[in-house]
């Protein structure tokens, strides 16, 4: 894999840059790399945090200086050519759309010049990925969603968004794992826990995941 | 053992080194402000450096154990142990229902509260660090309150052995309201033009008010990069991102693991102690760049400071 560039950006962490946009390819050779530097099993090389285009490597500064270790990881990736071995799993997230739990469905559908079962219809048609996760533990930022979705966030965030409320920001689909403030416009809920710290499995999902919405009949309350 | 919280001055809450192995679930490493003064306290009492201890800001809080223990307090720190003021920086044997009180003062903002044994609320994700934004660990993933009982284990037999133990004076940290601390060039260092990294330099900057676990905001010069979306990326505590406002925000322990906003640097771990003592509304600090080989060994020395710099003093070790 050639197009990459290693930085120190602390005595602890250095990031690799694979690129400057927001796109399937880009990401997907992030959740390679992270893949494949993990399996070198480097003592002190402790978490992987992918981003859309970057992946940030912590390591114990104790055990390793920074330019030894961008050096190493330099080598590893020039020789990371294939990225096809990335089989990622695949999540099914039953979401019930409108109503009190996609109180913002109606606006999407006005945005959008679609019919409020058309939103819903693109919506659980596609194939998403988890481009990474972030923001509060669990929240994932679903690339892959149809365009003629995209809508603006919200002027001003609400103060509680309740955990398994699907939104749209832009060109990205994302469910929010936890209670917490929000500006994504939610069209759907899911009964699903995207979060749970007392279960043997915490998070429902992980970076790079292939994830598909399926739409829950029954009227809203 | 149990420890129960007679009074809490403002916010207190239970942190160990931190809950590592999930940042790319998104789940912020919390754990303590200060990683020396954390560290050294429990080194103090006899703990592993890991273990869990109460975090606790200028209002203090007052305590009480229900049976012998050992003790120590570390940060800018007080402590009476009823009424009799002592040191920080030492390992403290209280008696079953003596009253503990211990304050940040005068130039701290958290201290640290070690017991011999440690604190042993029940794990979240393999570790006790509280981390507040999402209700989880330590205390049922609040603040303490008065009343809270605190279970504790037991110090090692001879655990008692270590009262008067303690940091060598010069070791201890000089806190100070007014910080000069070292960075390394971020991640987006070359997104900022020339004229606003020297600003960058040459700013006192001050700590706002709206300044907490998760982030301390500098109000000073405005900063601004130039403008260009960043997309999201990791980040760690220590990175300094600049939104479009230009006031550079310093993010800390509770940190979010990733964030869109570029970063002009990140202050070294070495130096995030003494950052992280300044007072919100209060505390001023001004940036220098170092290189990261000069980073590495700043950590490096300072982690060697625990390791031996320590000596005895049997003149206060009495307390009861």
């Amino acid at each position: 894999m050639s197009d990459f560039e290693v930085r120190l950006v602390s005595e602890s962490a250095v990031l690799v840059v694979m690129g400057q946009t927001i796109d399937p390819q880009t990401n997907l050779r992030v959740h390679s790399a992270a893949k494949l530097l993990m399996e070198q099993g480097w003592p002190g090389v402790e978490e992987f945090v992918p981003g859309y285009a970057t992946l940030l490597v912590y390591f114990d500064p104790l055990l390793w200086e920074g330019e030894v270790l961008a050096t190493r990881i330099r080598k590893v990736l020039r020789e990371l050519r294939e990225i096809s071995f990335w089989r990622p799993r695949k999540v099914v997230i039953p979401v019930r759309y409108g109503g009190v739990w996609g109180p913002d469905l109606d606006f999407v559908a006005e945005a959008t010049g679609l019919s409020c079962d058309e939103v819903i219809r693109l919506h659980s048609q596609s194939e998403y990925v988890v481009f990474m996760m972030g923001f509060t533990p669990g929240f994932a930022y679903l690339g892959g969603m149809n365009l003629k979705l995209s809508v603006p966030r919200l002027e001003t965030p609400r103060s509680q968004v309740p955990a398994g409320s699907v939104g749209i920001a832009g060109a990205q689909t994302g469910i929010y794992p936890i209670d917490s403030p929000g500006g994504w416009r939610i069209i759907g809920r899911t009964p699903l826990r995207l979060f749970d710290p007392q279960s043997e499995r915490p998070f429902l999902l992980s970076p790079g995941d292939r994830v598909c919405f399926e739409a829950l009949e029954g009227e809203a309350p | 053992m149990r420890l129960r919280i007679l009074d809490v001055g403002s916010l207190s809450t239970i942190q160990d080194a931190g809950r590592y192995g999930f940042r790319r679930y998104g789940m912020p490493v919390s754990g303590p402000m200060d990683w020396f003064a954390f560290q050294v306290a429990n080194r103090l009492v006899g703990n592993s450096p890991a273990d869990a201890v109460i975090e606790f800001s200028p209002g203090g809080l007052t305590f009480t154990l229900d049976a012998d223990g050992l003790i120590a307090v570390t940060g800018s720190v007080q402590v009476w142990v009823d009424q009799m003021p002592l040191p920080g920086w030492m390992a403290i044997r209280v008696r079953r229902r003596q009253e503990v009180r211990v304050m940040t003062a005068p130039y701290g903002c958290w201290g640290y509260l070690a017991v011999a044994g440690g604190i042993l609320t029940p794990p979240v994700l393999g570790s006790r660090a509280t981390f507040l934004r999402g209700r989880l660990g330590g205390m049922e993933g609040r603040p303490l309150e008065p009343g809270d009982c605190i279970l504790c284990g037991e110090g090692g037999k001879n655990s008692q052995n270590r009262a008067g133990y303690r940091l060598m004076a010069e070791s201890i940290p000089a806190y100070s309201q007014r910080v000069t601390v070292r960075v390394m060039p971020g991640p987006q260092y070359d997104w900022f033009e020339e004229a606003r990294v020297e600003t960058f330099f040459r700013t006192e900057f001050r700590v706002d008010e709206k300044s907490d676990r998760m982030g301390f905001r500098l109000i000073g010069t405005e900063v601004q990069p130039r403008a260009r979306d960043l997309l999201s990326e990791g980040m760690l505590p220590g990175s300094i991102q600049v939104p479009p406002d230009g006031q550079p925000i310093v993010l800390m322990a509770d940190s979010p693991t990733t964030g869109g906003y570029p970063k002009i640097a990140t202050l070294i771990r070495a130096d995030l102690p003494v950052f992280a003592q300044l007072r919100p509304g209060e505390g001023r600090v001004r940036f220098k760049v170092v290189t990261p080989a000069q980073a590495r060994k700043a950590y490096l020395e300072l982690l060697e400071t625990i390791d031996f710099d320590w000596e005895e003093d049997h003149s206060l070790w009495m307390t009861a």
